[in-house]
């Protein structure tokens, strides 16, 4: 495959991804929100979602204090944000595009039907009190585009180049966002029933919600949180889920292209190590910090890293 | 509240208290609803109630009809327009709720123990004894932590600034929870901006309590974590979409009677890795239905030994069979003076005044009054078999007195309440409708809980004061506005984390703006 059909695939999926995890998050906080107005402590919530989304300092530089209208905006259709709702699915399309020979039918429909509804769309539709629907949106065409891939698609590379970018985003998302609501799980933080909404909202901004129900069948505690969004396998959204599949995909391009490009699978491997080899009662006694933002920033790594190994040609 | 005898006999309109407007003024807790309803329009309101059917028919919440024709599987109705309870009056209706589960749960463990409350003379025996919610099976028997009503559900009404009654009790299996929970959802996803204006108690832990809740009644067989279950008659059941709502909320296994077994007094779940003990059972399987050993023989829903494997104290049934007779209608006259009994103190939420038509000065003077009355089955439930005197025709009366001189022992009656109104969104625009309010209330083996608020239950039709969502009723979100913010923690950790590297494709080496691609337009 070409390198340049692999780099288009792998932010294909990243881009994609990127959006529902968006739109999700934006929902999350639209709650949260709500329920801190009264308080007058909204904006914070706003920045938090504006710092997870890794736009802050942009945002800032662009537009000073984030307003919550203008945060949903920045996020939402703002073209000015590369990493916005509306320049995902913009780029994602720009690279489907490019190598629209290697989707499916049902992919490249999901892609191009996405864009073509986005461009119609009113910019009302997607903020105020229709936000939230303009959310649902999003993340039903995220959710389409991932099954038609997994229902079509031929389990060849171009499988496994989006699935990459799938992966290593989803596993960034969920980091941020818990690095972006530290102060509900620093010590004590648990006996604080006010951080009750945060664990919630978090856990639905990954759809984690009745999944932590399912798994543990208790109130909701941070180390449980913790727990299920770093270190369980069975949750689809969780850091060290999306690294196994990374590293299972990156051993299978290694061994294929017979050359040693065993570096990027190690790391993988070795950040997957990082998140299970803790307790969760470990990690609630400080070391969360440290350990998140050791995987933000490996996760910048590995994503330079596929890119040098398999996508500069 | 209208004086028996001296009721005036209205045709359509029970003059009521409104909740938002009272003596031309707005009251203060209504103030942003009515800031909301003068800005946006009819229309605007219009297309909200109809995004919220969309809403309710996509996440599947609807209720079975019986015996009715038409939609089997309807939805009830939503108003959009919510229902607002200050701080201060939802702690006065705590305390009061508190009470009187306790008194009922005290009721229920005197009258299958050692039954003073009958000695004392307080309460007819025959009452109890032959009352049809009375279960044998729980003679000298004592459930685990004592607790009989471990979910119920208090119906009030209010009649003015302060007039707060009990209607019913519940004690049996009470629903309508999920759409307390569904409503809330409604709301923050259909008006946002109103809710964010609002300082609003959340609700959205109930399942979590409710957990804490059952597991804190395991049996004394459990050691270790109880494994809970929600047992239902089935998706045939009219209230099956909240028998799996609360089942997958709570993330326990919802069960049938065909799921379960009872081996050595000990109850398992069939499941793919074979037989699975069960500790806890929230039940919302009628008494009858639960074991055909115990009770109906005829019940293919139950499971045989269960009552067995209850006494053996291998299992826990929430709530206890038998606790039907704490809300049956015609022992509802004795709760005021089993709180006075049971707990020293006095009732702090009224009960209507009613009369039983089983004595033969108050049935004479029901039978007299029936156009000013509510007449109701002591037993029954739904809505069905009552008659609202003011709204009735004579045919309806005379059907009515006829049934009550056949079988008194079967009806009650109440003065007609003007229940209190809330503006709703009706056909022809905005309307007072009736309401009245369902609390859940939780009673665990450590502690009562309750998440503020309930369920309100709107009457739709104009005047109308059943509502019975058999009956035509609607729902609101309920809201209990919190006082005082206490100091809430900041989300952000102190955290600067930028972009991290690699987060964009690189294109040709740049990374470009997507604003100066012009992305598409040579598409």
């Amino acid at each position: 495959m070409l390198a340049r059909t692999a780099d288009s695939l792998f932010w294909l999926g990243r881009y994609m991804e990127r959006a529902g995890n968006t739109a999700r998050s934006l929902n999350a906080t639209l709650r949260m929100a709500s329920l801190a107005a009264p308080r007058g402590t909204e904006a914070a919530e706003w920045a938090s979602l504006l710092v997870a989304s890794g736009t802050a300092a942009h945002h800032e530089q662009l537009y000073g204090d984030p307003t919550p209208a203008g945060a949903a905006s920045w996020l939402t259709l703002d073209t000015l944000n590369l990493s916005s709702v509306a320049s995902c699915f913009e780029s994602a399309r720009r690279n489907a595009r490019a190598v629209r020979t290697a989707l499916t039918v049902d992919m490249w429909e999901a892609v191009n039907d996405t864009w073509i509804d986005l461009r119609k769309l009113d910019p009302g539709e997607a903020g105020g009190d229709r936000l939230m629907g303009f959310n649902d949106w999003v993340i039903a065409r995220t959710v389409l585009f991932n099954g038609a891939a997994m229902d079509t698609m031929l389990r060849d590379d171009a499988w496994r180049f989006v699935r990459l970018g799938v992966m290593l985003e989803r596993a960034d998302n969920t980091a941020r966002l818990l690095a972006s609501r530290l102060t509900a799980f620093e010590p004590g933080a648990e006996a604080n029933v006010e951080n009750h909404t945060q664990w919630q909202a978090l856990l639905r901004s990954v759809a984690a919600l009745r999944a932590y129900q399912h798994l543990f069948r208790e109130r909701l505690r941070p180390a449980r949180v913790v727990e299920l969004l770093l270190m369980r396998p069975e949750h689809p959204r969780s850091v060290s889920a999306c690294y196994e599949e990374l590293n299972d995909i990156l051993s299978v391009l290694a061994m294929s292209d017979g050359e040693d490009r065993v570096s990027c699978r190690r790391l993988a491997a070795s950040l997957r190590g990082r998140c299970v080899e803790h307790t969760p009662a470990r990690l609630m006694d400080g070391a969360l910090k440290d350990l998140l933002d050791e995987i933000v920033a490996g996760n910048g790594r590995l994503g330079e890293s596929i890119g040098k190994c398999f996508l500069a040609g | 509240m209208p004086i028996p005898g001296r009721a005036r006999h209205t045709e359509d309109r029970v003059p009521a208290f409104d909740e938002m407007n009272e003596a031309g003024r707005i009251r203060p807790a209504y103030a942003g609803i009515a800031r909301y309803l003068d800005g946006a329009g009819g229309a605007a309101l219009e297309a909200k109630r109809r995004e919220a059917e969309i809403l309710f028919r996509r996440i599947g919440v609807t209720f079975a009809v019986y015996n009715q024709g038409g939609d089997p599987e309807r939805l009830i109705p939503f108003d959009v327009i919510p229902r607002i309870i200050a701080a201060d009056e939802w702690q006065g209706l705590r305390r009061g709720l508190e009470q009187r589960v306790r008194a009922l749960n005290a009721f229920l463990a005197d009258i299958y123990g050692p039954r003073k409350i009958l000695k004392e003379g307080l309460v007819p025996a025959e009452l109890v004894l032959k009352n049809e919610g009375y279960r044998d099976v729980m003679e000298g028997f004592t459930p685990p932590g004592g607790v009989y009503t471990v979910i119920s559900g208090i119906d009030l009404v209010r009649t003015g600034p302060e007039e707060f009654f009990v209607l019913e009790d519940n004690c049996r299996v009470p629903s309508g929870v999920s759409y307390m929970l569904e409503n809330r959802e409604a709301m923050m996803r259909l008006l946002p901006q109103l809710c964010s204006a609002h300082r609003i108690a959340p609700v959205s832990h109930y399942p979590e309590e409710l957990l804490d809740t059952l597991k804190s009644l395991a049996p004394p067989a459990c050691r270790g974590e109880p494994t809970v279950v929600v047992l239902t008659p089935g998706p045939f059941n009219s209230a099956y979409y909240e028998h799996s709502f609360l089942a997958d909320e709570m993330g326990v296994e919802l069960v049938e009677g065909a799921d379960l077994f009872v081996r050595d007094d000990t109850v398992f779940m069939r499941t793919t890795a074979g037989p699975r003990r069960v500790d806890v059972i929230y039940r919302r399987v009628d008494d009858e239905f639960l074991d055909p050993r115990a009770f109906r023989p005829d019940s293919m829903l139950g499971v045989p030994g269960l009552i067995a494997a209850y006494r053996a104290g291998r299992v826990t049934l929430a709530n206890a069979p038998g606790a039907g007779v704490a809300d049956d209608k015609a022992v509802y006259p004795f709760v005021p003076d089993m709180i006075r009994f049971y707990l020293s103190e006095e009732p702090i939420l009224k009960n209507v005044p009613t009369y039983m038509c089983e004595r033969d000065d108050e049935r004479a003077y029901v039978l007299e009054h029936m156009h000013e009355l509510v007449v109701k089955l002591a037993r029954g439930s739904g809505g069905y078999g009552m008659l609202v005197g003011p709204h009735s025709t004579q045919e309806q009366r005379d059907d009515f007195a006829a049934l009550i001189r056949e079988r008194p022992g079967d009806y009650i009656a109440q003065p007609t309440l003007a229940l209190s109104t809330v503006p709703t969104l009706c056909e022809t625009g905005m309307a007072p409708r009736h309401v009245d309010l369902r609390p859940f209330i939780l009673f665990g083996r450590d502690q009562v809980r309750m998440v503020p608020g309930g369920l309100t239950r709107v009457a739709l039709r104009e005047g109308s004061l059943v509502v019975n969502s058999s009956q035509g009723g609607g729902t609101k979100d309920t809201w209990v506005l919190e006082q005082d913010p206490p100091p809430m923690t900041q989300s952000m950790g102190g955290m600067t984390q930028s972009m991290g590297s690699g987060m964009t494709q690189s294109l040709g080496g740049m990374t470009q703006s997507l604003g100066k691609l012009g992305g598409g337009t040579n598409d």
